[in-house]
């Protein structure tokens, strides 16, 4: 469908990439602030994009199952597939392959317009991993609350937690310089310990990396009950 | 023996077709309550998340709430876009519009039946996001009469930008064109400097987009009214790029209105 | 000159950009008062019609008047005459059939007591006064239509334009429907153009029909007068006791010429047409003849439709519509 459709990687890159121009051109000042000691503001914000690129990027892909069901083709491939397992497996091994797409070009850009990298092969080898299992993550909420809801209807019930998750992290300053009551909430933020350990890997000096890892791994596992149970609720739907 | 024509004036049909668009919009809390609520949650996490922000050298003000304040105000306008276009093109779509053409309304007197309903969302937001804003502890430099002239310039920017809204609405005929527009006044939106002071931009290529951007005139023009006061100029480009905006999407909706209405 | 409640059509074209005349020179005369009937399969062109005549689209070429007034130059005057209810009872879902009427009766220029009291009235008369300060979005496939048709009256037009009126209704809403549009022929002089794709309807309705087949009218004239065209009606009869087949053919013979028939039964083309059934029964009963079948076979108004286009009404809208694309139901965005 992507090969045959291009035009419906168009929102997926274009959303990252404004988000990265609107945050590290608007806001570069904020890297000059008086204990911001990150090496470079366009890295502390792409690492960001990254990270919510993959979130994003997972739940779409939970959009296209919700259509599919409003129009009966879901019910069709579960009728025709002998484990249903293997149909969601599909849909997010499509979301896989267009988030690392995106991540591509978004990070072909960045560098382009004078973004550093910190770190070496390994750490970005360890930060497209870290994104990787929270693509997985999103992916795995997007098939609980679709295979329960069944229809695109459901798309704000899926898109508002991850928002309010995404969006009380340390997204503009680090989380020292955060004042008011998003300091307070970004401490118990699981996205933030994901999201600073990112940050260290770009810069070269992992750190937390284990626990980042095992934050998002320990999400995509709850979640991946979630998204199984939800599958046999849709199964007995018929 | 039939109503005469001429007893349906312009007036009149503007009146009907206000009441009509404000029952339909007091009919849907989905059109009234995201507006009002999305808004103000971006304001609390910019406000928090960018607290630190009033220690850059040179920025206007030492709350970052005051200085983010004016943002939701073009947040809300956005979504009268969405709203103004979407009615209209349900309408084309539904034969409502067909219904309509069949009497003796006239094109502007629709237009301005559904301005009307965007002015009343817009004056709800208003109040939503001055109070809240109050609420907060900000202080609104201009004074009261600032207030009303803040009033005023958010529903010009209301108008304006619903203007909009109805061009795409009547020129496509289509929802989904129209909620398609949402993303890019977004996009329009941030590439402003909604949230840095153009002077404190510090990539050039960005100062100049937000220059270049009318949405920065308006943000400014709003903003300076709370965190500054009485400042001539940036009300003067605020209210004349909002009234350019209008003046240019109103007439724009007005010829697309035209095209749609086939009517002999 | 047309009369104030008569509709006038000369050679009226209608042609869409890149595609084929959806309407291709139509000539009509409908009187006043009189119920005219426009029969059609899908595609034919029979909506495109009603939009030119009610303004909606101007014709690419040709002419017409309506209520006296011409569809190009006058058109304001035209909607002023005219009520309309399109194919779609286009409504909207967040008002009540009572806000309907305040808005429609308002856009006409109406006051706030005549609308009122027009409203109540109307809203009592197709059946909606229960419902009248409920939301639309509420209301059956039925009740929508009958809204429909009451907004179309509101300014009480001297012409109704009813375009395919009863599609997706029940029984019983058609034949409340029918009954109120003969209503207002019969008692308020009003003018009816109806569109249809059900022979049914045009033939019980319709003072006169036209049949429109790609875009053209392939016949006209009363239900009555297309069906004689095809031909008379037949009757079929066997008689109960075997033996008289003889005397029940010489009995039929009177009525109309004698036709081929299966064995054991007698066959007749009536001369008179289907009035003569009853003198063949009192024939056959004063001659002591019992039937144990009797069959009357008419002409049907797809029979006509077959005769004339070759093609069976029924299946002639799916053809039409897997050859063309007319936009006939899409006016709001065609550009003339």
């Amino acid at each position: 469908m992507l090969v045959r459709a291009p035009a419906l990687l168009l929102p997926p890159i274009v959303f990252p990439l404004f988000f990265y121009m609107a945050f590290a051109g608007g806001l570069s000042a904020v890297g000059g602030l008086p204990g911001f000691d990150y090496y470079n503001y366009d890295a502390f914000q792409f690492v960001f994009v990254l990270l919510q690129s993959a979130a994003f990027g997972g739940v779409f892909i939970g959009f296209s199952i919700g259509a599919d069901f409003d129009s009966g083709f879901t019910r069709r491939l579960f009728l025709s597939a002998g484990d249903r397992s293997a149909v969601l497996a599909g849909f997010g091994l499509a979301g896989l392959v267009r988030s690392v797409f995106v991540w591509v070009v978004v990070f072909a850009i960045a560098l382009a317009t004078g973004m550093k990298i910190g770190g070496n092969g390994v750490d970005l080898a360890g930060l497209v991993a870290l994104a990787l299992v929270v693509n997985l993550a999103a992916f795995l909420f997007a098939v609980g609350m679709m295979t329960r809801l069944r229809t695109l209807q459901a798309a704000p019930a899926m898109q508002l937690p991850l928002f309010m998750i995404l969006m009380t992290a340390p997204i503009y300053v680090p989380r020292d310089l955060l004042q008011g009551w998003i300091a307070t909430v970004s401490q118990v933020n699981p996205f933030t310990a994901i999201l600073e350990s990112g940050r260290s890997l770009m810069a070269g000096g992992p750190f937390h990396v284990l626990l980042a890892f095992a934050c998002a791994a320990g999400l995509a596992a709850l979640l991946s009950v979630f998204a199984f149970r939800g599958l046999r609720k849709a199964e007995a739907a018929g | 023996m039939s109503a005469s024509p001429t007893t349906a004036t312009f007036p009149r049909q503007a009146r009907y077709l206000a009441w009509r668009s404000v029952i339909r919009t007091a009919r849907q809390p989905i059109i009234i309550v995201p507006p009002l609520v999305f808004p103000l949650f971006l304001l609390a996490i910019n406000a928090s998340g960018l607290g630190a922000a009033t220690d850059i050298p040179g920025f206007p003000t030492t709350s970052y709430l005051a200085f983010a304040l004016a943002f939701p105000f073009m947040q809300g306008a956005i979504f009268s876009t969405n709203t103004a276009g979407t009615n209209v093109s349900q309408d084309i779509g539904s034969g409502f519009f067909n219904r309509l053409s069949l009497t003796p309304m006239s094109g502007p007197s629709l237009l301005v039946g559904q301005l009307t309903g965007v002015l009343l969302i817009g004056t709800l937001q208003a109040v939503a996001f001055l109070a809240a804003g109050l609420a907060a502890g900000v202080h609104i430099a201009a004074g009261p009469l600032g207030v009303l002239v803040l009033f005023a310039l958010s529903l010009l920017i209301a108008a304006a930008f619903g203007a909009i809204g109805l061009f795409a609405g009547l020129r496509t005929g289509s929802s989904e064109a129209v909620q398609g527009l949402f993303p890019l006044m977004f996009i329009l939106l941030f590439l402003s400097s909604a949230t840095m002071p153009r002077n404190l931009i510090a990539h050039e290529w960005y100062r100049t987009v937000a220059t270049i951007n009318p949405v920065s005139y308006l943000i400014e023009g709003l903003r300076s009214l709370i965190i500054t006061g009485w400042d001539p100029e940036a009300l003067a480009l605020g209210f004349g790029t909002a009234a350019a905006i209008f003046a240019v999407a109103l007439a724009g909706a007005t010829l697309a209105m035209r095209d749609r209405m086939v009517r002999t | 000159m047309t009369s104030r409640h008569g509709i006038e059509a000369r050679s009226l074209v209608r042609e869409f950009k890149n595609g084929p005349r959806a309407v291709d020179g139509i000539d009509l005369d409908v009187a006043e008062g009189e119920i005219y009937g426009f029969l059609g399969p899908n595609g034919a062109g029979k909506s495109t019609t009603v939009h030119m005549l009610t303004t909606l689209l101007p014709p690419t070429a040709g002419s017409a008047r309506v209520g006296g007034h011409d569809i190009v130059s006058e058109g304001p005057a035209v909607r002023d005459a005219i009520g309309v209810a399109l194919q779609e009872a286009a409504l909207d879902l967040l008002l009540s059939g009572r806000e309907h009427m305040r808005l429609q009766g308002g856009l006409h220029g109406l006051s706030k007591a005549e609308i009122a009291a027009r409203g109540d009235e109307l809203l009592e008369r197709v059946g909606l006064a229960e419902a009248a300060d409920r939301r639309v979005g509420g209301y059956s496939g039925g009740m929508k239509r009958r809204l429909d048709l009451a907004l179309a009256l509101v300014h009480r037009p001297r012409l109704l334009f009813l375009d395919e009126p009863t599609t997706g209704l029940d029984v019983q809403s058609r034949a409340a429907l029918w009954d109120e549009v003969a209503r207002l022929a019969r008692n308020d002089g009003v003018t009816v153009f109806l569109t249809t794709q059900y022979l049914e309807e045009a033939d019980s309705l319709a003072d006169r029909l036209g049949i429109i087949d790609r875009g053209r009218i392939v016949a006209e004239g009363t239900p009555a007068e297309l069906k004689a065209e095809i031909g008379r009606p037949t009757v079929e009869a066997i008689p109960a006791n075997g033996d008289q087949v003889e005397r029940l053919e010489a009995v039929l013979s009177r009525f109309g010429s004698p036709l081929p028939a299966t064995r054991g039964a007698a066959a007749v083309r009536l001369a008179d047409g289907t009035e003569e059934l009853a003198d063949v029964i009192r024939g056959l009963d004063g001659e002591g003849i019992k039937v144990a079948d009797l069959k009357l076979h008419a002409p049907s108004l797809d029979d006509v439709f077959l005769a004339k286009t070759g093609r069976s009404l029924e299946g002639a809208g799916d053809d039409a519509a897997a050859e063309e694309d007319t936009g006939e139901h899409e006016p709001a965005t065609v550009t003339a």
